[in-house]
C-alpha cells in the first residue's frame, strides 16, 4: 500500500523534527518506543492493532486521502501502516528517518478528527493510534517546532499564547470597558466566588480575538447569568499538550483549570467556542487525572447558547439576513453530538440555513484541528492541500447561496480562513457568538 | 492568646492564623449594615466581602452620576474614588484592601489610603498570618516583581508567576523567567529559562519549569516542583534538586517539625507520596494530591483516587471507606490532627465528610471548619439557592441570601455566623454568635 517513506522524510525541514532527530540514535528510539508501548499501550492499543482487518474502509473517511486523489498513503490505515504497524512489527527497531516521517505523518497529516472511526467496521479509534505515535515522538523529542513552542507556553504560563498573568486580567478589564460603552452596567465579574458559571476561553481570545470576550459578556449580561472569570492561571481551557503527546503537562493544565473553577465554587464551566479544548476538558485531560467525567460539568458554548435561546433568556431582535451554512467541528459533533443544538441556534438567529454536504457527524474536518494548524507555517500548504475536499464542500454550499459559514470552533476558523483565502471562495466565517451578539435584543 | 485557623477562601492550603480572642463573643445578633441603604445611594453595588470577625462588610460601589468607583465599608464610602477598583480583600486583622487605578496606573489601597508607588498593573494580594504584612505582584514597564509592604523588589523579571508568601508575610517568592528567548525558540526554552526567586534573589540554577513554590513554616527555606527537561520532574529545595526524578510531581510541602519535604510523585503510571526524594507511603494511587500536614507535623493526609474515578482521603496512607465519584476537595485537619474533614461530590451533589462519615447532600459546600477542641465541624452550604451553616451535619434553623464561613470561639462553645437575610430583613447584614449546643443539641 504505502510508498517508501524515505523520499518524503528527506524533505523534512521543521526545526523541531530535524533538531530532535539529530539527537536520536536507533538504540534510543527502540528503547523509548518499547517503554511507551509497554507502559502505556495496554489492551486498547493491542486490541486495535489485532482486530484491524486491513479492509481500508476507513480510507473514504479521510479528507487527506480524498484530497490526494485517493492516495493510499494518506488513508487512515495507510498512516497507521507507515507508523504504528511498522513500529510494532519491528519491535521499535526503526531508524531516525522513519521516526522523522512518523512524526510528520502523525502531527501534520492527521487531524485526529475521528471521522474514520465511524467508517471502521470495528470502530477502531485511529486517532488514538496516531496520538500514540505523537506520544512516542514527544518522548523522543521530535515534535514539530511550533506546536512544541505552544506546549512550552502551556507549561510556563498555563495558557497557549504566553499570556502573562496581568495581561489576562487587563484584557478582561479592557473588554469590560469597551462593552460598557454599549451597556453601561455590564460587568465581567472577576473571582466572584459562588457564581453559577465559570466562563473559560482559550489563549487566542485575549491575544487575538478579544471581541469574543466582549460578546460573551454581553450575552451573559443580557441573559442575566450569574457568572465569573478567574483572575488567575486556569482561565485557558485549551490544550496543545494533549496533541503533542505531553500527557503529563496535559494533566497539569486540566488540574489547574478544574481547580480554578472548584476554588470559585461554581456549578458549571461554560466554555467558549473551541473544539479541541472541549475534547481535553470533557474526555482526555480529565481522565488523565483519574476524573472519569469532568468533576465540574463542562458546557460547550453551542449547548449553552442553545439553552439560552430555548429558555427565552436571549431573544432575537432581527435575524441575520444573509444565507449561512453550518460547519460542525469534529470535537463537538463526533465528541459530543451537538450538531442539532448548533442548528437550533443557527435557525433561531439566521433567516436561511443551507446545509453543506456531508454534514453533522459526517462533516469534513477544517484541516486545522488536532494541532495541525499549530504546527505552523512549515505545514500550511500541506494542510491546505490535504483538505481540498473541504474546499469543494464549501464551494458547493456557496453555489447554493451560502455566504457565511458558522463555525463554533477557533481552530476551524483558522483552517477555514486559509481554505477560503487559498481557493478564493469569498465567504465569511462567524462564530455563533458573533451571530447571537449581532442579532439579539439588547438593552436600549 | 487564642489562635484559630480561619480559612480565607482563596485557595486550599492558604490557612491564615488570626487572633480571635479579642472578638465579640457575646451571644446575640447584631445588625452591621443594611445594604439596601447603600443601594439607594449608589445603585451600583457589587458582591460584598466580609471581614473575618464579621464586624465589617464591604463592596465595590460606583458613585452616582459619575464614572468612578470606590469601596463602601459598613455603608461608608472611601473618601477617594478611582477609575477602577477590583480584588477587594479584608486582611486577617480587618483592614480593607483593594487594587485601584487612576489614569492607567495601579496601586493597592488599604482602608482608603493609597501607596505612593504606582504600577502598570498590580494583582494577587496576600497577607501574613497576623495580617500586618501585605504582599502582591506588580508589573511596571513590562517587568515583573513583588511588592512587600509597599516596597517593590529592586530586581525585576521578564515574567513572574505563582507568588508564594512566608507565614510572617515578610518574604515572597515566585517562579521567574531568567533567560530571554525568541518566539518559537524551543531549543533555548528546553535549556532552562526559569528559576525561583526569593526576596528578589534568584536560585543559582535554571529549570525548564518551576511551579508550586512553598516556604517552610519558619519561612527560611523554599521548595518547588521543577521540570529539569521535558520529561523529568522533581523537587528543588533552596535550589538543590532531589537526586531522583519522576514522571510528574505536584505541590511539595515542608514537614513542620523535621524540615523534610514531601510531594506527590508519578512513577510507572501511578502516584506515590515521596519524602526527600524517596517513595514514602507504602501504596500507590491512581491520583494523589493536596497532601497536608497536621499542625504537629506527625500526620499527613491527602486527597487520593485509590481506583480510577473514585476519590477519598488517605491519612498516613490509609484510605477512608467512603469514596466519591466526582471529586474531593477542601480537606482540612482538626487542630489536634486526630480528625480530617473534606468536601466530596457524587452525581453533582456535594457533601461534607468527616473521618469518612458523610452529611446531607448540598448543591454547593465550602471548606469545613473544626472547632479548636476538634469536637465540632461546621461548614457553609448551599441548597436550592439558599445558604446556611451546618454543624456536625445539622443545619441551623434559618437559611439566608448569603453566608460566610463560620468561626468557632476560642473555647469552642460558640460559633460566629455572618449572614445576609431575606424577607423583612432583606439585604441586611447581621453578625450573630450562637452557642454551638443550640444547634447540635
Amino acid at each position: 500500500m504505502a510508498e517508501s517513506v524515505k523520499n518524503a522524510a528527506a524533505e523534512i525541514t521543521d526545526a523541531g523534527i530535524v533538531g530532535g532527530a539529530a539527537k536520536l540514535t536507533p538504540e534510543k528510539i527502540e528503547k523509548v518506543i518499547n517503554n511507551v508501548l509497554k507502559a502505556e499501550g495496554g489492551a486498547r492499543l493491542k486490541t486495535y492493532v489485532d482486530i484491524c482487518a486491513h479492509c481500508g474502509l476507513c480510507s473514504e473517511a479521510c479528507h487527506f486521502y480524498l484530497s490526494h486523489d485517493n492516495d493510499p498513503k494518506f488513508s487512515p490505515a495507510g498512516k497507521v501502516k507507515q507508523t504504528v504497524w511498522e513500529i510494532i512489527k519491528k519491535k521499535g527497531r526503526v531508524d531516525v528517518e522513519f521516526i522523522k516521517r512518523a512524526s510528520e505523518i502523525a502531527s501534520t497529516e492527521c487531524n485526529l478528527c475521528r471521522r474514520c472511526v465511524m467508517y471502521c467496521p470495528f470502530g477502531i479509534d485511529i486517532a488514538y493510534l496516531l496520538l500514540t505515535v505523537r506520544r512516542i515522538c514527544h518522548k523522543l523529542g521530535i515534535t514539530p517546532q511550533y506546536i512544541q513552542d505552544t506546549a512550552h507556553s502551556h507549561s510556563a504560563t498555563a495558557n497557549q499564547m504566553w499570556v502573562k498573568e496581568d495581561e489576562w486580567i487587563d484584557s478582561l478589564m479592557w473588554q469590560e470597558d469597551e462593552a460598557r460603552a454599549e451597556i453601561p452596567d455590564l460587568r465581567i465579574p472577576l473571582e466572584k466566588e459562588g457564581a453559577d458559571i465559570f466562563y473559560s476561553v482559550i489563549g487566542p481570545e485575549p491575544k487575538f480575538r478579544a471581541q469574543l470576550i466582549y460578546q460573551a459578556a454581553v450575552i451573559m449580561h443580557v441573559a442575566g447569568m450569574n457568572w465569573t472569570m478567574p483572575a488567575t492561571p486556569g482561565w485557558d481551557n485549551s490544550d496543545m499538550c494533549m496533541f503533542t503527546g505531553d500527557f503529563e503537562m496535559m494533566a497539569r493544565l486540566k488540574k489547574i483549570h478544574f481547580e480554578s473553577a472548584a476554588r470559585l465554587k461554581v456549578k458549571k464551566i461554560v466554555m467558549g467556542e473551541c473544539g479541541h479544548a472541549f475534547r481535553s476538558v470533557h474526555d482526555v485531560g480529565n481522565r488523565a487525572l483519574s476524573w472519569k467525567m469532568p468533576p465540574i460539568p463542562v458546557i460547550h458554548a453551542i449547548e449553552f447558547y442553545y439553552e439560552l435561546i430555548r429558555d427565552g433568556k436571549i431573544k432575537i431582535a432581527k435575524k441575520f439576513d444573509k444565507p449561512v451554512t453550518f460547519h460542525d467541528p469534529c470535537n463537538t459533533v463526533r465528541g459530543r453530538g451537538l450538531h442539532e443544538m448548533g442548528r437550533y441556534v443557527a435557525n433561531a438567529t439566521c433567516e436561511t440555513l443551507i446545509e453543506m454536504h456531508p454534514n453533522r457527524e459526517h462533516n469534513y474536518c477544517c484541516g486545522a484541528g488536532g494541532g495541525v494548524i499549530n504546527c505552523g507555517p512549515p505545514y500550511k500548504m500541506s494542510r491546505i492541500d490535504g483538505d481540498k475536499i473541504k474546499a469543494e464542500q464549501l464551494a458547493a454550499v456557496k453555489a447554493k447561496g451560502a455566504q457565511t459559514i458558522i463555525a463554533p470552533c477557533h481552530n476551524c476558523h483558522g483552517g477555514l480562513e486559509d481554505l477560503i483565502h487559498h481557493h478564493k471562495l469569498d465567504m465569511n466565517i462567524k462564530f455563533l457568538g458573533d451571530i447571537i451578539y449581532e442579532t439579539m435584543e439588547k438593552p436600549e | 492568646m487564642a489562635w484559630q485557623k480561619v480559612y480565607n477562601g482563596v485557595a486550599e492550603g492558604e490557612i491564615i492564623m488570626t487572633d480571635i480572642s479579642g472578638w465579640d463573643w457575646d451571644s446575640g445578633k447584631k445588625l452591621i449594615s443594611d445594604i439596601s441603604d447603600w443601594k439607594k445611594i449608589y445603585h451600583w453595588v457589587e458582591e460584598p466581602y466580609v471581614s473575618s470577625d464579621g464586624e465589617k462588610i464591604a463592596a465595590v460601589i460606583k458613585l452616582p452620576d459619575d464614572e468612578v468607583f470606590t469601596m463602601c465599608e459598613n455603608g461608608v464610602a472611601w473618601e477617594n474614588a478611582f477609575d477602577r477598583v477590583w480584588y477587594p480583600r479584608f486582611s486577617p486583622d480587618g483592614r480593607l484592601t483593594a487594587f485601584i487605578s487612576d489614569t492607567g496606573e495601579w496601586a493597592l489601597a488599604v482602608d482608603g489610603e493609597t501607596a505612593e508607588d504606582k504600577y502598570d498593573f498590580a494583582w494577587d494580594t496576600r497577607f501574613s498570618n497576623d495580617g500586618k504584612n501585605i504582599v502582591y505582584m506588580a508589573q511596571k514597564e513590562g517587568k515583573y516583581f513583588a511588592v512587600v509592604n509597599d516596597v517593590p523588589w529592586e530586581k525585576v523579571f521578564l515574567n513572574m508567576t505563582g507568588l508564594a508568601v512566608s507565614n510572617d508575610g515578610k518574604r515572597a517568592a515566585a517562579s521567574v523567567q531568567t533567560v530571554a528567548f525568541k518566539e518559537a525558540d524551543i531549543v533555548k526554552f528546553q535549556e532552562g529559562c526559569y528559576s525561583a526567586v526569593i526576596d528578589g534573589v534568584v536560585w543559582n540554577n535554571n529549570f525548564v519549569n518551576v511551579w508550586d513554590i512553598v516556604f517552610s513554616s519558619d519561612g527560611k527555606r523554599v521548595a518547588a516542583g521543577v521540570r529539569t527537561n521535558l520529561y523529568d520532574y522533581t523537587v528543588a529545595i533552596d535550589g538543590v534538586v532531589w537526586e531522583k526524578t519522576f514522571a510528574s510531581v505536584w505541590d511539595p510541602k515542608f514537614c513542620p517539625n523535621d524540615g523534610s519535604v514531601t510531594a506527590p510523585v508519578r512513577s510507572s503510571g501511578k502516584w506515590f507520596l515521596a519524602k526527600d526524594g524517596q517513595i514514602f507511603w507504602d501504596r500507590k494511587f491512581e491520583q494523589l494530591w493536596h497532601h497536608m500536614y497536621s499542625k504537629d507535623g506527625n500526620k499527613i493526609a491527602a486527597i487520593v483516587a485509590p481506583q480510577f474515578g473514585r476519590w477519598t482521603i488517605a491519612v498516613d496512607g490509609k484510605i477512608w471507606g467512603a469514596t466519591f465519584g466526582d471529586m474531593v476537595t477542601d480537606a482540612v485537619f482538626s487542630p489536634d490532627g486526630s480528625r480530617v474533614a473534606c468536601l466530596g461530590k457524587e452525581n453533582e451533589k456535594w457533601t461534607v465528610a468527616v473521618d469518612g462519615n458523610q452529611w446531607d447532600e448540598y448543591d454547593m459546600a465550602w471548606q469545613p471548619v473544626f472547632s479548636p477542641d476538634g469536637k465540632n465541624v461546621a461548614a457553609k452550604v448551599e441548597k436550592n439557592g439558599r445558604y446556611t451553616i451546618v454543624i456536625n451535619g445539622k443545619p441551623i434553623k434559618e437559611d439566608f441570601a448569603a453566608v460566610w464561613d463560620p468561626v468557632f470561639s476560642p473555647d469552642s462553645d460558640k460559633i460566629l455566623i455572618k449572614t445576609i437575610e431575606t424577607g423583612q430583613n432583606e439585604n441586611k447584614y447581621f453578625r450573630r454568635v450562637m452557642p454551638v449546643a443550640d444547634i447540635t443539641g
